[in-house]
């Protein structure tokens, strides 16, 4: 089974999850209708350009945008989360020696405490939007069962690894419970929500070809996000 | 499938159908029959499939229910935080609905999808600058609009605006007639003051072509007037199509966007037969975002951009004061304190903010900004055509207070508006809340402020 899963499996997983959102980005893009959307997309392309450029950097950015700044503690939160779900199972000295002893290369790694800490801020910051949707009614209202969902397959890798790592209880189910639980989150990126992972830029991109083309980028000096 | 003899699926295409519907005071009758139009689902979906792309499917399906588009809702504010107000839950309930059930609704689900589309969105598209992923709602209850529109479930005002555009290639009757004698009497009722004042109609290879909003002609004549007087002192080579001269869209509103392109497409072929440098539109702000920039996509004009360029009027007025053509006495100029409406359609999705303050700065000597402001700015309450709908006014109301209190933030007892929609709703909402406020379009206030040459005054006699 632990060969398996860290063997056929692992080629499966990155499988479904690459060629999925080069699926979804394929679709999107073909989806695109200058004339239904509005957007001369094939048109005034430095104009395009520039507007899908600004929209992406000035919100890839912890408080660039205005909206970010308005909810300080959601942005820190969730740039956080985002932070952490990305960089610490790809520079994770565990991680880095299996890929060591199957493909022989491995990646510049971080210092397990900083991985340690990363990984609890990770729960944390997950904790936070769980509560967050329970709290506030503006959020509450929008929260469905897939929502919660969602959190819970982004953050059991993470939870099961803490766990396994600091021998709580029973090692071998707990690492078997983060192998298992990073298959589903790597499939799930393209088959869920968590394609945003890839159609955030795609959407973000769209909106600013949108601004920047024809809703003003013409006659200013681009939209202030 | 039981269609009203005036609710029902049909365009209005004839004078007939126009003065049948009002002849309804108020759409009573009207709604009464939208309480038996059935739903032609097959129809509906077939439109769905072919209308919705990967834009509006992916807005849909990777909202991620974060809520932060609630705060930038004036509605979600105006009605004391509302949760039934975030755009998110509005645009689920509704479309999101409607596609998630492959348009399997009863005529109760079209009826509160109008509802929901014309008094709780006036398509201002604000909350999409406040979403991470950019999901912009407004665009999306724009697009509901156009299904409802197309399965009749369309407010009363809106269906005989629509109609009007498709009759009299304006959103009221006016006749090209009564369009070209509003020009001559205007221009010789103000001829006494400003000799030579002319409104040239049809003249070829004009520098400028302007084009106006049917309110103008029909209840505030002296607005082209002004505009004349403007054009006449600024010295400009200026000319009125006498066809294609309005830039308005109720169409756009109602979501009939057959008419959408009729309406454009009269103003794209007034430019062909005459010729002109450029355009400029009056001070509206929707007729702008109609015929500027959502108009050449209408017309399938590749370039995505009208036939000759096209300016708002406040660009006109700007360049105007940049360059000389128009001078400001500046004893003349506002001493009070002053602030301007951002309208939603040139500002936010016209990109004209820099072009505002330039106005302000030659005219006001204590120019206060609202907060927000700029593309930022809260929709007056009245955009998407909610001024004109009577039967979401109660609505449009509440919707109101949060202008109110922006201009009461300000301290400014005088509000620009070169908007029409805004210039009603502001002027709409002293009447409701009476906080003292007078509101303006620009050209009167220029007017009174400009330096006139010599030889442009009335002769002593």
């Amino acid at each position: 089974m632990y060969e398996f899963l860290t063997g056929p499996m692992v080629w499966i997983s990155f499988g479904i999850f690459f060629i999925g959102l080069i699926v979804r980005g394929v679709r999107y893009i073909r989806g695109l209708d200058w004339k239904l959307d509005r957007v001369t997309y094939g048109e005034n392309i430095s104009y395009g350009v520039r507007g899908a450029v600004r929209s992406i950097l000035f919100w890839l950015f912890p408080y660039g945008t205005r909206s970010w700044r308005k909810n300080p503690w959601f942005t820190l939160w969730v740039f956080l989360m985002h932070f952490g779900i990305l960089i610490t199972p790809i520079f994770l000295l565990g991680h880095n020696i299996l890929l060591k002893e199957k493909l022989g290369i491995s990646l510049w790694t971080l210092p397990e405490a900083v991985a340690d800490t990363m990984t609890v801020v990770v729960i944390v910051s997950v904790v936070f939007l769980i509560l967050r949707r329970i709290a506030l009614p503006e959020v509450r209202i929008i929260t469905n069962w897939y929502d919660y969902v969602l959190l819970l397959i982004a953050v059991s890798p993470f939870l099961t690894g803490f766990l396994a790592y600091h021998r709580v209880a029973d090692y071998y189910f707990w690492l078997m419970a983060h192998i298992i639980s990073g298959h589903v989150l790597l499939i799930a990126v393209p088959l869920t929500k968590l394609s945003h992972f890839l159609l955030f830029f795609m959407t973000r991109a769209q909106l600013g070809m949108d601004y920047g083309i024809k809703r003003g980028g013409m006659k200013s000096k681009g939209m202030a996000w | 499938m039981p269609e009203g003899t005036l609710c029902n699926k049909k365009t209005i295409d004839t004078k007939e159908q126009l003065q049948a519907l009002l002849a309804d005071k108020s759409g009573k009758e009207y709604y009464e029959q939208m309480n038996d139009l059935d739903v032609d689902r097959k129809a509906l979906w077939g439109v769905i499939q072919k209308s919705l792309k990967s834009r509006t499917k992916t807005w849909l399906e990777i909202c991620s229910h974060c809520g932060l588009c609630a705060e930038s809702c004036f509605y979600y504010l105006a009605n004391n935080r509302d949760p039934k107000q975030v755009p998110s839950y509005k645009i689920q309930e509704t479309l999101g609905k409607l596609i998630a059930r492959k348009a399997d609704v009863d005529n109760a689900f079209m009826q509160k999808c109008m509802d929901w589309a014309y008094s709780k969105c006036t398509c201002c598209t604000r909350c999409g600058v406040y979403c991470p992923f950019g999901i912009d709602t407004g665009i999306m209850f724009s697009y509901l609009r156009g299904l409802l529109y197309g399965q009749g479930f369309v407010p009363w005002e809106m269906k005989i605006g629509s109609g009007m555009h498709r009759i009299f290639r304006a959103q009221m009757d006016i006749t090209t007639e009564d369009w070209v004698d509003t020009c001559e009497w205007m221009a010789e009722e103000y001829e006494e003051d400003w000799p030579g004042l002319e409104i040239p109609v049809d003249k070829e290879n004009a520098d400028i072509i302007y084009t106006v909003n049917a309110r103008e002609p029909k209840h505030y004549p002296e607005d082209i007037a002004e505009a004349a007087i403007l054009f006449h002192v600024a010295g400009e080579n200026w000319t009125v199509p006498s066809e294609g001269w309005e830039e308005t869209s109720l169409a756009m509103f109602a979501g009939d966007w057959e008419a959408a392109k009729m309406q454009v497409e009269s103003v794209y072929d007034a430019m062909d037969r005459l010729k002109p440098e450029r355009m400029v539109v009056t001070e509206c702000g929707h007729a702008y975002r109609a015929t500027v920039i959502e108009g050449p996509y209408w017309a399938g004009l590749k370039t995505g951009k009208t036939p000759i360029d096209s300016l708002h009027y406040v660009e006109w007025v700007a360049e105007a004061l940049r360059t000389g053509k128009l001078k400001i006495d500046p004893s003349k100029k506002i001493k009070e304190p002053v602030t301007y409406q951002d309208s939603c359609n040139y500002i936010r999705n016209g990109g004209l903010a820099d072009v505002a303050r330039e106005i302000m700065s030659y005219i006001a000597e204590d120019f206060r900004e609202m907060t927000p402001n700029r593309e930022h700015n809260f929709c007056c309450g009245g955009g998407g055509g909610l001024n004109g709908i009577g039967r979401y006014r109660e609505q449009r109301n509440i919707g109101m207070k949060v202008k109110r209190d922006q201009i009461l933030g300000t301290g400014a007892k005088l509000v620009i508006a070169p908007c029409h929609n805004c210039w009603d709703a502001i002027r709409d909402l002293e009447e409701v809340y009476k906080i003292g406020i007078r509101w303006s379009f620009l050209k009167p206030l220029l007017i009174n402020m400009l330096e006139v040459p010599e030889h442009l005054k009335p002769k002593e006699e």
